[in-house]
């Protein structure tokens, strides 16, 4: 009885998204206690990292239906922007990261506004320079960001309180990473959510609805520029030391890869494509360069064999067997 | 309430409508009727802000709005539904019909991550009045599903449920009961009657005449484009241009 059954029983996603988050919060909580030593540690941030920003990624390209090839200039501008006026000019960590979170959100806002009224995937195109800018405006500007051998940047400090070693960051991110879940899923369910999935599917129909396309679109890639540049800027304070390639479009499409391959419009896809993708660089350290391979073999034969991503297709085989 | 005049619409040379005025009164059923090609989508178009007018006014309530952008008809209380679906296929059935009340809900996207208060409890409240719309349009059966697992006719209704969901003043229905069965047709029909009852003034672009000849208290005639005639049904059945040019043999021995 392995037939394409229709879900008609499916619940709306309202109800069933408290618990299982919940129980995932706990499961995170207890994380730092259990690793073994600080690499893995820093393995279980790096995802979180990747996790989140996956998962602002995804509400724009999943959800929305723009893609961005240039996140990863976002990421790396929040980590230089925070660095810089942390070290440089000697503002509090916390000042810096929401300084340099604004003014990337500004910049995004106005690109997005210009880029969004013309029709077609000029974003990616924006976005794509942007990246190539970024990189070359960190590489060169050597005073400030000292070039292609970069910069160091400061502990991170919140009312007095500094975030030191690999547990207490691990927590940090943990806590960031159950707050984007909480926080996505909520959009996605909710009136804004509705018309931005509405834009993917039909544009037309929207906005004879009254949803402001060019509105919302600009308004989602500012959000998911805000939240990447953020975890840039924490990401510079945890590891205390950047580089310009962290801006660079490989990186980028790591990003976006990371979404397709987890599932595009779905927030607990983006996470599993995160792990995967981050974890893929550490079991094959042993063969260097060999992830590029690998990675790109990934995209094709998502795209080929599970054009859906890996959560959905999993999802409806699970179900198909409990039948 | 709607007043259209000399508009005209050109692709490249040709012109899909030319020059076309007409009136429509409030609470009534219009209907626009021309063989294929006669520009009554391009004209549903024009006026629902997808297409912008090569010239001509359109005036809504007095006010002009030839030119604006679809969302901004929505603001103004016109709502419609198209001949070849627009279904929003990331959403659920009964989420398509929610779409429609977008603008009397609280769209921000802060307030949404937050579940900012009043928020989801509206939601909810929104869902019951859309599975309700859905029951009312005839569509019911499917509140629970995917726009992917209905069957034509049912998504035909639901695109009237979401068009219903914005509470418009000015409905365009491109073709109701296109591909529809005959008892479909009819039932259409009924649900036309009933939404004017409701208050809703009602333009409609439809084949089946049987349909159109029911329901309207007037009718506009295109023809490559240009208004042939205009009138009540019984006007319009026997103009001899109207006859000649489209309705045939079959309407003037009715």
């Amino acid at each position: 009885m392995t037939t394409a059954e229709p879900l008609t029983q499916q619940p709306s996603r309202g109800r069933s998204r408290t618990a299982p988050l919940l129980v995932f919060a706990l499961a995170l909580a207890a994380l730092p206690l259990v690793l073994p030593n600080a690499y893995y540690a820093d393995v279980a941030i790096r995802v979180a990292i990747n996790a989140t920003v996956a998962i602002a990624l995804n509400l724009l390209i999943g959800y929305t239906g723009q893609i961005s090839l240039g996140h990863a200039a976002f990421f790396g501008l929040g980590a230089y922007g925070s660095a810089i006026l942390a070290s440089r000019f000697d503002w509090p960590p916390a000042a810096a990261l929401a300084a340099s979170a604004a003014m990337i959100g500004g910049f995004a806002y106005g690109l997005a506004r210009v880029i969004l009224r013309l029709e077609g995937h000029y974003l990616a195109m924006a976005t794509l320079g942007v990246g190539v800018i970024a990189t070359i405006a960190l590489t060169n500007e050597t005073g400030l960001t000292g070039g292609p051998d970069g910069m160091s940047s400061p502990d991170f400090t919140l009312f007095g309180f500094t975030v030191s070693g690999e547990r207490q960051w691990c927590w940090l991110f943990m806590a960031i990473l159950v707050a984007a879940l909480w926080l996505a899923a909520n959009l996605v369910d909710s009136p804004a959510g509705r018309a931005l999935r509405a834009l993917r599917g039909s544009e037309t129909a929207a906005r004879t609805l009254g949803v402001d396309a060019a509105s919302f679109k600009a308004r989602v890639f500012t959000l998911s520029a805000i939240a990447t540049a953020a975890m840039g800027s924490l990401y510079a304070h945890y590891v205390g030391f950047i580089t310009p390639s962290l801006a660079a479009f490989p990186k980028s499409i790591e990003l976006v890869t990371m979404v397709v391959v987890g599932s595009m419009a779905s927030i607990w896809g983006s996470l599993v494509g995160a792990a995967l993708l981050s974890l893929l660089p550490e079991l094959l350290a042993r063969y260097e360069g060999s992830e590029t391979i690998v990675f790109g073999l990934i995209l094709l034969a998502t795209m080929i064999l599970l054009p859906r991503g890996i959560v959905p297709t999993l999802a409806a085989s699970i179900a198909r067997r409990r039948r | 309430m709607l007043k259209v005049e000399n508009l005209t619409k050109r692709f490249g040379g040709v012109a899909a409508v030319s020059e076309v005025s007409f009136a429509v009164g409030e609470g009534a059923v219009h209907a626009v009727i021309g063989p294929n090609g006669a520009g009554k989508t391009t004209l549903f178009n024009l006026i629902t802000g997808i297409y912008r007018p090569t010239a001509g006014s359109i005036t809504l309530d007095g006010a002009e709005v030839a030119g604006l952008p679809p969302e901004a008809l929505a603001r103004r209380g016109v709502s419609r539904t198209f001949q070849n679906l627009q279904l929003a296929t990331g959403l659920s059935a009964i989420e398509n019909v929610m779409l429609g009340a977008h603008l009397k809900l609280n769209s921000g996207l802060l307030a949404a991550m937050t579940r900012w208060p009043g928020l989801t409890a509206r939601d909810r409240r929104l869902r019951e009045e859309a599975a309700e719309l859905m029951a009312f349009v005839g569509c019911g059966a499917y509140v629970g599903a995917q726009t992917r697992e209905m069957p034509y006719g049912a998504l035909k209704r639901l695109e009237i449920a979401r068009a219903i969901a914005a509470e418009p003043k000015l409905l365009f229905l491109d073709e109701p009961a296109a591909g529809l069965n005959p008892t479909e047709t009819r039932e259409i029909d009924d649900l036309i009657v009933e939404l004017a009852g409701r208050g809703i003034t009602i333009v409609l672009v439809e084949h089946d005449m049987k349909l159109v000849m029911n329901v309207s208290d007037h009718i506009l005639v295109l023809d490559y484009g240009r208004k042939l005639a205009e009138g009540t049904p019984e006007e319009v059945r026997r103009d001899p241009k109207v006859i000649a040019a489209y309705l045939g043999a079959e309407a003037s021995g009715a």
